[in-house]
């Protein structure tokens, strides 16, 4: 029977929340007692916590085992390399209303994301319509509700006991094409919401544990590779159910009022952990650290005059810890969203917050939204980090996410640091680029759409203490893999002619970014293939830390028209590598249109059977002064080609002697080297009072690269404050504006 | 929870401690002494009296003078004035903002374009230590990295006057 409520038609339903509660009304009291007490749900209490320490933790370890086997056992159910090979999925259960108490591994950057989506089914009363039942299942992927990028796919299901909706399982994979206007997974090429993809927008897309048949045929029309989501999509449903499995299990073992006091506790007590943490390795203040990510799409045929410009996104890092270890993260500065794929909505940006969170200030403890309640943030509206418009594209947000928390990483060091910590500090993270991206037929004649997941390896930042790690790590997976190569040519029409290290990528310094590696393919048995590539060509946004340089940029070496098969007939050498840009191999073993340059970013082209496509991967950030650099190390760099011998006597003045075929470091001439370059730096370097004089000459008369003209005034344009900050630093008028040329 | 011997402590500043070690020091409890210990071995370390009351990077201290003022101070002596002015602004500055000049530490094409993003190292001027590398676009303040709350580290989380 419907009757007449809140301005329409409801049928009658009873309640699913606790105590005869709807979810929302748990969800609006759960965000009221916090605003009143401070404490998560309002418990101020951690009895269960306090009274029987042991079967506290027996809980927390049955649901986070059970987390875990779900996503251990389940990655076997998909087919795709991106999640078997490199483990892109992760899996978390949520308290009713959607917080999540407990996570497995993988991609955790997920686990508050999905927090958001949950919540807003949650406020947009789902439980009304279109019901919340036991058995059904949801999926989402649009970024503005909850997500990072649409080729982010959730699985949200709901957990009931007796007829009381007691949690939800959800599970997120990374999927290997979402069906936008460009293929592959991190598309640069949509420019509206509208090209992204598949919508799935927190729909309801099955029941009974069964997924309705009409989204099964939606999506596999939807997207370029069916196959990998349809088990992409069991895969996230049968590690869903086994959480399910667990989370009954568990309440029939401790019971419902247990349970129910379990998952309050877990989240206050993960609340207090991080404030905990904060005044044990930080120290109150205010770090100021910004990035920079280059947009270069000037010129780009296959985009409108509007999209294709030039563009450098800034991401003003500001982190405040207060008195009370408060931890405030603001983004206020950040310049306008644009026609382009990078735009980051902010639930991506708590995601990043939160993985980075987890892996620097709580790795060893228990790991669940406490940390998103004791940290706060600011995304300003209409920005890169905040694109509110419905049409602003999201498909490749993490274009601005990994740039702009490259700061964060900085900012935390700096704290760690001055703690004493030094094994916890870190230089920038690398940028996970080049994102090899591609689309049309496979080897098979399938349809398909590609992004080569090696990106999940890229050189960590260096560290307080020793260089950073090589080829191993991706900020957004905790797990970095490159996969084997025989895998990536069984799902790409690919063939590997080489991998190895890139020298030159890690920044250089006392200690030394690690280094990123780099690929070297053959087109193969396609016969429609389009390529891009994706990543930073013209800006470090892996700045170095105290005096260390920033890890490298990336460039564009593919070779249309090349002549390669040819000389695999007459068993001519082909390129496998490229060591060194000024003398290429590519160049020196392949002819052809080479297209050798910093355009790191565009839109995808036609290449054939037989073309050559390079792909590096980038390297992380340097720390403290490259003339500090042990003569041992450098022996290293030479001996695992990390960096080459030119560099390592030009910036850390190693006097090199050849020994054997092999480079050895002449200590003493080194030595007397490294004071003549300080000298040198005297000689070159001037007063910063006297640069700045030059400098705010410049700015007064708009002497700027018209996009950095454009990136400033869009700045003042959306922070009056920043606009203040650098107006009054450069002593200009209020009133200020650069005069746009373009 | 843990403590550590001073030996110990110094080995892991100087990146000498085997990985064995540091990664049992990094699994383990933080030890809450670390600060102390830690400021003791930098005050051994460096040619003045000044007593250090925050390490801020690397070589650079936040220095309590005898006359009470608070200084941010270089290892080889130098002074870059009171510590919640941006030590930066009293230092020498290098600008690679060419292709030619980013091309020193850089391969070609392997850095930034220098019309968007320049590189700025910031040296001191007493040891010409390179203390800062900024990589920023032309126009852009110069970056004030961190300006420390001493009063609430010291009186509200060691509980202690400085």
């Amino acid at each position: 029977m419907a009757e007449f409520k809140k301005g329409r038609f409801v049928e009658e339903y009873e309640p699913i929340g606790w105590d005869g509660k709807t979810v929302l009304e748990m969800l609006e009291e759960s965000e009221r007692l916090f605003e009143e007490s401070g404490h998560y749900c309002g418990v101020e209490e951690l009895s269960l916590m306090k009274e029987d320490p042991i079967r506290y933790e027996k809980i927390f370890a049955k649901l986070r085992g059970g987390l875990v086997n779900a996503r251990e056992t389940a990655m076997n159910v998909s087919a795709s390399p991106i999640v078997q090979e490199i483990g892109e999925l992760c899996f978390a259960l949520y308290t009713p209303e959607g917080d999540s108490v407990a996570l497995s591994t993988g991609i955790i950057v997920h686990v508050h994301t999905m927090s958001d989506a949950i919540k807003f089914m949650v406020r947009n009363d789902y439980e009304e319509n279109p019901r919340i039942s036991p058995g059904d299942i949801f999926s989402n992927n649009i970024p503005k509700l909850g997500d990072v990028h649409n080729a982010d796919v959730q699985t949200l299901i709901p957990i009931f006991w007796e007829d009381e909706l007691v949690g939800w399982a959800g599970g997120v994979t990374h999927v290997t094409d979402i069906g936008a206007s460009t293929p592959g997974n991190v598309p640069v090429g949509p420019i509206s919401s509208y090209e992204d993809g598949l919508d799935l927008t927190a729909n309801k897309i099955g029941e009974n544990d069964v997924v309705y048949r009409d989204h099964q045929i939606r999506c596999e029309l939807g997207v370029r590779t069916p196959m990998f989501w349809k088990l992409d999509e069991r895969c996230r449903i049968a590690g869903c159910h086994m959480i399910r499995d667990a989370v009954e299990r568990t309440i029939a073992e401790e019971g419902i009022d247990t349970y129910k006091q379990f998952i309050r506790e877990a989240i206050e007590e993960g609340r207090r952990t991080f404030i905990q943490r904060v005044k044990e390795l930080m120290i109150p203040g205010t770090y100021f650290a910004p990035a920079f990510m280059d947009i270069p799409l000037k010129g780009e045929m296959g985009l409108p005059e509007y999209a294709a410009i030039d563009s450098v996104c800034h991401a003003p890092l500001e982190l405040t810890v207060g008195s009370n270890g408060e931890f405030h993260i603001s983004f206020d500065g950040a310049n306008k969203w644009g026609y382009h794929s990078f735009n980051c909505p902010p639930s991506a940006m708590q995601g990043a917050i939160w993985v980075l969170l987890t892996q620097t200030m709580i790795p060893n403890d228990k790991v669940n939204d406490g940390a998103y309640f004791a940290t706060s943030s600011e995304f300003p509206e209409y920005s890169l980090c905040n694109p509110v418009e419905k049409e602003a594209a999201t498909g490749a947000a993490w274009g601005y996410l990994i740039p702009a928390f490259t700061g964060l990483i900085r900012s935390i060091s700096r704290g760690v640091y001055a703690r004493g910590y030094v094994e916890e500090v870190l230089s920038s993270y690398a940028m996970t680029m080049n994102a090899l991206q591609g689309g049309g037929k496979d080897q098979y004649g399938n349809d398909t759409g590609m992004l080569s997941f090696e990106i999940s390896c890229v050189g960590g930042g260096a560290r307080g203490i020793c260089d950073g790690l090589d080829y191993g790590a991706a900020m957004w997976n905790p797990e970095g893999d490159m996969g084997d190569m025989e895998v990536w040519e069984l799902i790409m029409p690919l063939l590997y002619m080489g991998r190895s290290v890139k020298p030159c990528t890690g920044g250089l310094g006392k200690y030394r970014g690690g280094s990123g590696f780099q690929s070297v393919y053959a087109i193969w048995k396609t016969t429609d293939v389009v390529m891009q590539n994706a990543g930073n060509g013209n800006s470090f946004p892996s700045a170095g830390l105290f005096g260390g340089y920033p890890g490298a940029c990336g460039y564009r070496h593919n070779v249309l028209k090349a002549d390669l098969l040819e000389r695999f007939r007459k068993h001519e050498p082909y390129p496998s590598r490229e060591d060194d840009p000024a003398d290429s191999e590519i160049t020196k073993f392949c002819k052809g249109e080479h297209l050798f340059d910093g355009r790191t970013l565009n839109y995808p082209y036609r290449m054939e059977h037989g073309d050559i496509y390079y792909s590096y991967y980038r390297g992380g950030g340097g720390l403290g002064d490259p003339l500090e650099r042990d003569p041992e190390l450098i022996e290293h760099d030479l001996e695992g080609n990390f960096i080459l011998p030119r560099y390592l006597e030009k910036v850390c003045g190693a006097k090199l002697v050849k020994d054997n075929g092999s480079y050895k470091v002449d200590v003493a001439a080194t030595e007397q080297r490294r004071a003549e370059m300080r000298d040198e730096r005297a000689k070159r370097a001037v007063p910063v009072k006297e640069f700045l004089k030059a400098e705010q000459r410049r700015v007064k008369n708009s002497e700027l690269d018209p996009i950095l003209k454009k990136m400033y005034n869009s700045s003042f344009e959306l922070s009056e404050r920043w606009g203040k900050y650098f107006k009054e630093f450069w002593d200009l008028p209020a009133a200020f504006q650069f005069e746009e040329t373009v | 929870m843990p403590e550590y011997e001073k030996g110990t402590l110094e080995k892991l500043m100087d990146g000498k401690l085997s990985w064995h070690e540091t990664k049992s020091i990094m699994s383990s409890f933080k030890d809450p002494d670390r600060f102390d210990k830690y400021v003791q071995i930098l005050q051994d370390r460096v040619p003045y009296d000044d007593r250090i009351l925050l390490p801020l990077a690397l070589h650079l201290n936040i220095v309590q003078k005898k006359d009470g003022a608070r200084v941010v101070k270089c290892d080889c002596g130098h002074e870059f004035g009171d510590y919640q002015e941006n030590w930066k602004l009293g230092a020498l500055v290098y600008v690679r903002d060419s292709e030619e000049k980013m091309q020193e530490v850089y391969p070609p094409l392997m850095h930034s374009n220098p019309n968007w993003i320049v590189l700025r190292e910031y040296y001191c001027p007493g040891c010409r230590t390179q203390l800062e590398v900024e990589a920023v676009p032309p126009g852009y303040p110069v970056v004030f990295d961190f300006k420390p709350d001493l009063e609430t580290f010291y009186k509200e989380w060691l509980g202690r006057e400085i």
